[in-house]
């Protein structure tokens, strides 16, 4: 475990669950289907403790269900996922938070009462809560921005504060649904280098969904590449490594854009 | 300014054309009507002026019928709308009914409810909180239909309980339907303690209107009428106020 995760997992002054631990995901043989549509067919996955692992696919393969999947909002048709030693889907629901595709900060709370909302679910008072999540704000560039409404953020503001809600959750698992889908590329490039530093300062198991190739290889240490529906395995990427600090740098690597040619012909061979 | 200045310049305009029309005879000729049965807004003034003590008593009662009503029919909109909420079943039954006890006159109810409740305010008020009731009922339940069901998803991994997502995502979500029901419901009002009065009273505006119609006091009687908008009118404010006091976010 990196030391400054259990720096932080020491400083919380209230409890996360199996924090300290960290958990892995673990994918068996996982089908679902919606109603009489067959959405997921047969995925084994990995993403070992405080790694990354990418999702690509081809839209409307069925990543997001994948996603909920893995969180606990819904249990599969057949197979099984574990996050940690859990495998029901309550129990994965504790380990796992859920950022989803559009920000859905709620407009009547501030940013900090925003990010701070699993605190106060989990009922920590609001000035404690506030405290907790500020810190963050510190950490993350946002100081200043504590008080504003989500109307008064930019797009990528907005998702930043949505990533702190996540990361606040204190889970062990993050499973993020295209983040950055709804950003223009400038903001969405920058974006991505702020979540790469912020993962780096904060280690967490990643499950990313996206349908930005390059997005996934920079982001995650593995990076699967989904069929078109039902969604099956086409094939399993390591992102190079050493990655560069710097983005630019980073996706330009000839390394990189080897790997990356790699993952959008697999791409193509999932769609047919 | 513009939201005032507006309407002020509209009513102004108005007022002055009904004078105009009224004190020349021009409207009660064209009607082919006495011209006293048309009191002009100065006259209207002057009846309100000079039976102050007497339309102001009368307003008083009315006015505590619509508040009290207004109240009453806004805790039953919302109980229900929520009460509805965690149960589709419910909310598929009840339903129709909801609908069925809003297409029935209220004066073919009213007489009713004077039986069972007498004379007293009591009847008025069950007539008021009828009418503004369901307005507030069917938008409480949209409103808290209309969150976004990701939003749910969203709040269900950060640990919110099923009462914390109804109090910290689904009530907010639902405010401004709810005030727009009740802004709606607060224009009812006023009817429904008119109606309540009519069946059975011995006070109140709408018990004034009922003689000064039977006396053709009609001067008298537009003052009542005015008198009755005016509470209207105020009460849509006060919630308006109290909406951009609260709905922060729109």
């Amino acid at each position: 475990m990196p030391a400054k995760a259990k720096e932080f997992a020491a400083a919380k002054p209230f409890p996360f669950p199996d924090y300290a631990a960290g958990a892995g995901v673990a994918i068996r043989g996982l089908t679902h289907s919606y109603a009489d549509l067959q959405t997921i067919d047969g995925i084994d996955l990995d993403a070992p403790a405080y790694s990354a692992l990418g999702l690509v696919g081809p839209s409307g393969c069925g990543k997001s269900t994948l996603l909920e999947l893995i969180s606990g909002l819904q249990d599969p048709v057949r197979g099984e996922i574990a996050i940690g030693d859990s495998t029901d889907a309550p129990g994965r629901l504790d380990h796992c938070a859920f950022m989803p595709q559009r920000d859905l900060l709620l407009p009547w709370l501030s940013a900090i009462d925003n990010a701070a909302l699993a605190l106060r679910n989990r009922g920590v008072r609001r000035g404690p809560a506030r405290l907790e999540a500020g810190e963050l704000f510190e950490r993350f560039g946002l100081v200043g921005f504590e008080r504003a409404k989500p109307t008064e953020l930019s797009g990528g503001m907005r998702q930043r504060v949505a990533f702190l809600r996540t990361l606040v959750a204190g889970k062990p698992v993050m499973a993020l649904d295209e983040p950055f889908a709804s950003l223009d590329a400038i903001t969405r490039a920058e974006m991505q280098q702020w979540l790469a530093g912020a993962l780096e300062a904060d280690p967490r198991t990643v499950v990313l969904v996206t349908h930005d190739v390059e997005e996934a290889l920079y982001l995650c240490d593995r990076v699967a590449v989904l069929s078109a529906r039902p969604a099956r395995v086409v094939e399993e990427l390591s992102a190079p490594v050493p990655r560069a600090a710097d983005r630019d740098e980073a996706v330009t690597d000839p390394e990189f854009v080897a790997v990356r040619e790699q993952a959008l012909q697999a791409l193509h061979e999932g769609m047919r | 300014m513009r939201r005032w200045l507006l309407p002020a310049l509209l009513l102004a305009a108005l007022v002055g054309a009904w004078q105009v029309a009224a004190s020349t005879g021009v409207l009660a000729d064209l009607l082919n009507l006495e011209s006293f049965l048309i009191p002009s807004p100065v006259e209207i003034a002057e009846a309100l002026w000079t039976n102050g003590a007497l339309v102001f008593e009368n307003a008083w009662v009315t006015l505590r019928e619509i508040v009290f009503g207004f109240l009453l029919g806004l805790v039953l909109g919302l109980g229900v709308g929520f009460l509805l909420r965690p149960f589709e079943t419910l909310r598929l039954a009840a339903y129709p009914l909801m609908v069925a006890s809003q297409a029935i006159p209220i004066l073919v109810f009213a007489p009713i409810l004077v039986v069972w409740f007498g004379y007293g305010i009591g009847p008025k008020l069950a007539v008021v909180a009828l009418v503004c009731f369901f307005p507030i009922a069917v938008a409480t339940a949209d409103g808290l239909r209309s969150v976004d069901p990701e939003a749910i998803k969203m709040m269900r991994t950060l640990d919110a309980s099923r009462t914390q997502l109804l109090w910290r995502l689904e009530a907010p979500t639902s405010l401004p339907f709810v005030f727009s029901g009740a802004k709606i419901g607060a224009t009812f009002a006023p009817i429904g303690a008119v109606f309540g009065e009519w069946v059975g009273a011995e006070s109140g505006l709408g018990h004034l209107i009922l003689q000064d119609n039977a006396l053709l006091n009609t001067s008298r009687l537009f003052a009542a009428a005015f008198l009755l908008a005016a509470m209207a009118l105020c009460l849509y404010g006060l919630l308006a106020l109290i909406e951009r006091r609260v709905v922060t976010w729109r």
